[in-house]
């Protein structure tokens, strides 16, 4: 253990375990963004630098901004107020919902084969061989991701737009 | 001649020699400590200094370009009649922001509202690490150097979203969406006209792209991106989207001091402000920079008996030229509307973008083409630039001709 990875980790779960205990929408979303930064930060540390950046690029610069605006376009009349925890059985959906994905992500992690053991010296990955993997043997996870991607972003488009006719004024 | 070529060598070495011989009076363990440091210390004098006098050429050119002065009073304060043609203006101006009230609006998230221009400043100056200055002299020699880049870069939205939001004004958080929906958007073409480039060198590496353009085609044409048919339009497309992502005019939209009061710069006052702008000069200078790199041959030099000069130098001189250009722009061109912007980017510039994408594989592909065959690549080339340039033009101005005005007649 080193004194990086100790800061590191803190970093990551103090700023989830504050995000989830805090009553205020947005205070959460940014700390989570805190908290992408600290798992960057950690690829940084293992010395994946291609994946660290990427995270930055995507979670800190992208989906954050997706949590952000869902925040504020969902709850438009307090979206600053706090939050307080409203029922029973909300709760107790909130709970199948997150250990639902709780589960299938700990199935996977258990069930991918990890063998540590046998691991030889860490590999120095250029990004033009992640690039080869990517665009070789990998091509179909990533198509399939980009597919997912564009879908649901059909979707978001679908349900947030509003048909309403071009006044005539600004068409002329 | 042989003089100047010995004294061009050592400029070319000064700064590392400088660096490593101040690095010696460290003890040994700290001094890989000492070398990141002068590192950050000289992108700090050297940047601050270089946004310091860009406020003050900005507002020169720009008054020129108005047909009036600028700023030509503030000289030496301990000289009476001193003047210096205003060149000591932005240090007049840091000292005016240093002391100006900072006021906080009582209802304001306290700690998110000082947190976006401290932020926004950290981010903006942590891209200059992966820009090669000169020849050996860039701060951080990256694989992923582009990537890092924009991912850097890309925690400018998150400040501009705290800074609209945690200043509790419902004229802040409206303008910091629109920002955020400007930068968004512009931010797809700007990554876009950037990946040809990386495709044609195949690196991501910012030195290994300034190095890829060295060489001359027949001792005068330099091999920069720019003076290719996909390298020039993914040159103007990088311009238009660098200018849009720093908003600067045309694209000032954000903080339109005429439509909205300061955009989500409404509740900040003093050096807080100061600290925006310092990041929005920092962050178009970097954009420069990265253009130089990827377009304009970074740090080579355009003819081979103009090597003796230093490559740092050429490097700030086209950087200069480039800053110059776009306080030419903001001094020339009228503002857009927001929809008018948005649609630019959507329908115009990411299709072009995406073409010039294909452009750029068409001529890595042919790249070993000569002869007669050299005709056909720029052919082809250049006709799928002009080509969808002009259909996409002429097809989207479509019945959206010259406006009409209509005045009161009594």
């Amino acid at each position: 253990m080193n004194l990086a990875l100790i800061l590191i980790s803190v970093l990551i779960l103090g700023s989830a375990a504050v995000a989830l205990a805090l009553r205020n929408l947005i205070h959460s979303a940014l700390l989570f963004v805190g908290c992408w930064a600290g798992i960057a930060a950690f690829y940084l540390w293992a010395g994946a630098e291609f994946v660290a950046f990427a995270q930055v690029l995507i979670y800190v610069g992208a989906v954050s901004m997706v949590v952000l605006f869902a925040v504020l376009l969902t709850r438009q009349s307090d979206a600053a107020e706090p939050m307080n925890p409203d029922s029973f059985s909300r709760f107790m959906r909130a709970l199948v919902a997150g250990g639902g994905v709780a589960g299938i992500l700990v199935g996977a992690i258990l069930g991918t084969p990890m063998d540590v053991s046998t691991a030889g010296p860490a590999p120095t990955l250029t990004v033009k061989e992640i690039g080869g993997q990517l665009m070789g043997p990998h091509a179909a996870a990533l198509l399939i991701v980009g597919l997912l991607l564009t879908v649901a972003l059909l979707g978001a488009v679908v349900i947030a737009a509003v048909d309403r006719p071009e006044k005539s004024e600004d068409a002329s | 001649m042989s003089v100047t070529a010995e004294a061009g060598t050592f400029l070319e070495r000064a700064p590392l020699v400088l660096r490593d011989a101040v690095v010696q009076w460290f003890p040994a363990p700290l001094q890989w400590l000492a070398h990141h440091l002068i590192t950050i210390v000289a992108i700090l004098a050297v940047f601050g200094v270089f946004f310091a006098f860009t406020t003050v050429a900005e507002r020169k050119l720009l008054g020129r370009l108005q047909n009036r002065l600028g700023p030509n009073r503030a000289g030496l304060p301990w000289i009476k009649g001193s003047k210096l043609f205003g060149l000591t203006q932005p240090f007049a101006d840091a000292v005016k922001a240093l002391t100006k009230e900072d006021i906080v609006p009582a209802a304001a998230d306290k700690l998110l509202h000082f947190l976006a221009p401290v932020l926004v400043v950290a981010f903006s100056l942590m891209t200059f690490a992966v820009l090669p200055f000169g020849r050996n002299l860039i701060p951080v020699e990256l694989d992923a150097a582009l990537l890092y880049f924009f991912a850097a870069g890309s925690a400018t939205e998150l400040a501009i979203f705290m800074a609209g939001w945690a200043s509790r004004n419902k004229y802040s958080l409206l303008a910091a969406m629109r920002a955020l929906a400007q930068v968004i958007s512009y931010e797809l073409p700007l990554m876009l006209s950037v990946v040809p480039v990386v495709l044609v060198v195949g690196s991501l590496s910012t030195s290994e792209i300034a190095l890829a353009q060295g060489g001359w085609t027949f001792g005068f044409l330099p091999h920069w991106h720019v003076f290719t048919p996909w390298g020039f339009f993914g040159f103007l497309l990088f311009l238009v989207a660098a200018l849009a992502e720093s908003n600067r005019a045309p694209f000032d939209l954000p903080e339109a001091e005429s439509e909205l009061i300061a955009g989500h710069l409404t509740e900040y006052s003093g050096f807080k402000y100061a600290l925006f702008f310092m990041a929005e000069y920092f962050g178009l200078t970097a954009l420069s920079g990265l253009g130089v790199t990827l377009f304009l041959g970074g740090w080579q030099a355009p003819f081979a008996f103009l090597e003796f000069i230093p490559s740092y130098a050429w490097f700030m001189l086209k950087l200069i030229g480039m800053i110059g250009f776009f306080i030419w722009a903001r001094g020339t061109l009228l503002r857009l509307r927001i929809d008018q912007l948005t649609r630019l980017a959507w329908q115009f510039m990411v299709p072009l973008a995406l073409i010039n994408l294909g452009n750029a594989a068409f001529w890595a592909l042919t790249s070993g083409w000569s002869g007669p065959l050299q005709f056909v690549r720029w052919g082809v080339s250049i006709a799928l630039v002009v080509g969808p340039f002009i259909l996409l033009g002429r097809g989207l101005n479509g019945g959206r001709g010259p406006r009409t005005y209509r005045y009161a007649t009594s």
